[in-house]
């Protein structure tokens, strides 16, 4: 398994899409830090930018990446080798190359521009894992979509609209159902909701970090001391490990029952 | 000639005469005197205590004499527990530089560590107050100055604190340069019109750094309110002038930078609200003139809860708040001109400083939380975003009138 994961690894190191990534982060960072001379303000701008971008680029990269080396695979698939490992390798050949990408690419502005010495360095570490975690978990649904779908157009398809899903659409649906359910006590439903979707509890995690969650008024003190505390903290990196699991285990499942 | 050396003669014999009548009084524990209440006891009118250094177990001291009662390297008066301590029923009394502690807690009565009652021209200055339960208490006195003193409690809850300073049916006082700490609200006006609270510190209360109610033409100047339990809140009043004060920090579930209800008639200039929950809470309050205040990271700049009638705000910075204003009716007679707003995303095509565009400060998502406070947890998701832009373009929910038609596109600087 390390050794397909150090191929796909180097083969993406060397593709022109790595270095787009990597330079389109660092160029953000810059431009955010140097021009902004907010730190605070930098992180919540960041954070839309991860927020939406990061799970659009997971799902997009994981789909092209499994049906570019698909000919490749089928090559491997010939020789003694477990067939998870195969998947599992190439799978975190790209989650971690596109999570290198983001944290070398946000990391390097941040830390001349002296992150180290500011105390935001923990809502920008926090960032930065949520970040991390949001790359694996999209990968790995990417890497389920492109598994079940032989279609290419099929399957990008699905992608996107995964993406969308999580992205917008989910946020819609839950608005609504707090809307019209609002003569219920809704605190539990909306935090069982947030938990539900990996992009509102990186959003929610990171806003509570931030100092925003002053701004939570009354309701959201339930939130704070869910969020807030240490036990929310844990309960909600468990939740995001969970989502990263799930899908693994069923590209494992997957590619041992599938016919190639 | 004769007779201007007379009138001469005549006012140096009354000079000398009112000199040798205010005798001053040594108060010490190896004097003749050792105890403020005996000093007071014997004193003449317009006499002057001095109050050496150390402890003086007294309490229930009432000053009935036009008298100065100065304190030397800050004496210790204790009133270890027992109720009030100085109560001031005479006009023209001083009284500077003492250190009292140990006021008397009661459920019936409010026992202050120092009260002024029903007296006029009083002045209270370079007093440190601790553990007490009433800090200065005027009630119905008139022309007195408050000057600094340094009020630190220890409350806890409020139903058993008292407050800093506090006024009941006074008028004309100056409040200056006092610093107020742990009580329950820092400075506390009722029913007093005609004073001026300048370059106050208070903060850190367990509930209002300043509460006022039913108080007319007082001018609130330079005033920090920092860290307190619920804020600022200003209730009932009519013609009240707040210039420069600072608004800061006033965190938590039910807290605002400053809470406003019925407050008419008024003018708000020059005050930095910053990191509140809510930074101003608006409540039944009409023709207020807000004019170069600045906004900086609160959760809601400005939140108008109802009948607020042509009120202006003219030449504000709103800075990165979470929400700029929110309101909870689509109705609105408020007039916003010339503000600046960070998150303003127009143009300027003839660069004459004035965005082409009108800027909406309420959003859509605003007004979906106040109808449905849970809905909170979706702040800055892509959905929201999206939403309030359709809003944006053609508001249905929002007032649409509601329009800052001169937006700036630079920070105003004053």
């Amino acid at each position: 398994m390390f050794k397909i994961l150090k191929y796909s690894f180097y083969d993406l190191m060397r593709s022109r899409w790595s270095y787009v990534y990597f330079a389109f982060y660092l160029l953000l960072g810059i431009v955010l830090l140097f021009l902004n001379n907010d730190l605070s303000k930098a992180v919540i701008t960041l954070m839309n930018v991860i927020i939406v971008l990061v799970p659009l680029i997971g799902t997009i990269f994981g789909v092209m990446y499994y049906y570019n080396s698909q000919e490749f695979t089928e090559l491997l698939l010939a020789q003694p080798i477990k067939r998870s490992s195969i998947f599992l390798g190439q799978y975190l050949g790209v989650a971690l190359s596109l999570s290198m990408s983001l944290i070398l690419g946000l990391g390097i502005p941040f830390i001349f521009y002296g992150l180290f010495e500011s105390t935001t360095i923990w809502d920008f570490s926090l960032l930065l894992i949520t970040g991390t975690f949001l790359t694996l978990i999209f990968t790995a649904l990417a890497f389920n979509i492109a598994l079940s779908n032989e279609n290419k157009i099929k399957g990008f398809g699905y992608a996107i609209l995964l993406w969308l899903f999580l992205a917008v659409i989910y946020d819609g649906l839950f608005l609504m159902t707090l809307v019209m359910f609002d003569d219920y006590p809704l605190d539990k439903v909306s935090l069982i909701g947030t938990m539900l979707n990996p992009i509102d509890l990186s959003r929610t995690l990171i806003l509570l970090k931030l100092d925003i969650s002053a701004l939570l008024g009354y309701t959201g003190a339930v939130f704070k001391q869910f969020f807030g505390t240490s036990f929310g903290l844990i309960v909600s990196f468990i939740t995001l490990t969970v989502w990263v699991v799930l899908p693994v285990f069923r590209i494992v499942f997957k590619s041992k029952k599938k016919d190639f | 000639m004769n007779h201007f050396f007379r009138y001469i003669l005549f006012f140096i014999l009354v000079f000398i005469s009112y000199l040798v009548q205010c005798q001053t009084i040594q108060v010490c524990k190896s004097c003749p005197i050792s105890s403020l209440k005996t000093a007071i006891s014997v004193a003449k009118d317009f006499d002057t205590i001095v109050v050496k250094k150390g402890t003086y177990k007294e309490h229930d001291i009432i000053v009935n004499k036009p008298l100065t009662i100065i304190g030397k390297n800050y004496p210790v008066i204790d009133g270890e527990l027992k109720g009030e301590i100085i109560t001031i029923t005479s006009d023209n009394v001083t009284v500077d530089g003492l250190f009292i502690i140990n006021v008397g807690t009661s459920y019936t009565e409010d026992y202050a560590a120092i009260r002024v009652r029903e007296s006029k021209n009083f002045v209270i200055q370079n007093l440190v107050l601790e553990k007490l339960f009433f800090g200065i208490y005027i009630e119905k006195s008139r022309d007195g100055k408050v000057f600094h003193n340094k009020i630190i409690g220890d409350a806890v809850e409020e139903y058993n604190s008292g407050n800093g300073i506090q006024l009941w049916y006074s008028k004309n006082i100056q409040i200056e340069h006092n610093f107020v700490q742990h009580v329950r609200d820092g400075i506390y006006l009722e029913f007093s019109d005609d004073c001026l609270i300048k370059n106050n510190v208070s903060a850190l209360n367990v509930r209002y750094g300043l509460h006022f109610m039913f108080s007319n033409d007082d001018t609130y100047k330079d005033n920090t309110f920092e860290n307190n339990g619920a804020g600022v809140a200003v209730m009932f009043s009519k013609r009240i002038k707040m210039y420069n004060n600072t608004f800061k920090k006033n965190w938590g579930t039910a807290s605002y930078g400053m809470l406003l209800k019925e407050i008419n008639d008024s003018e708000i200039i020059g005050n930095t609200f910053e990191d509140n929950t809510i930074g101003i809470n608006i409540e039944g309050s009409n023709r207020i003139n807000y004019k170069h205040n600045t906004f900086i990271n609160n959760g809601w700049a400005i939140k108008v809860k109802g009948a607020c009638y042509t009120n202006k705000f003219t030449e504000n910075n709103f800075l990165y708040n979470a929400f700029d204003i929110a309101y909870n009716s689509n109705v609105n007679d408020n007039v916003f001109d010339k503000n600046y707003w960070s998150s303003y995303t127009g143009y300027d095509l003839d660069k004459n400083g004035i965005g082409d565009v009108p800027y909406r400060p309420v959003k859509l998502f605003s007004y979906i939380v106040n109808r449905t406070p849970e809905t909170i947890i979706l702040l800055r998701s892509m959905f929201i975003d999206i939403i309030d832009f359709s809003e944006k373009v053609s508001p249905v929910f929002t007032p649409d009138d509601l329009l800052d038609n001169n937006p700036q596109i630079k920070k105003l600087k004053w």
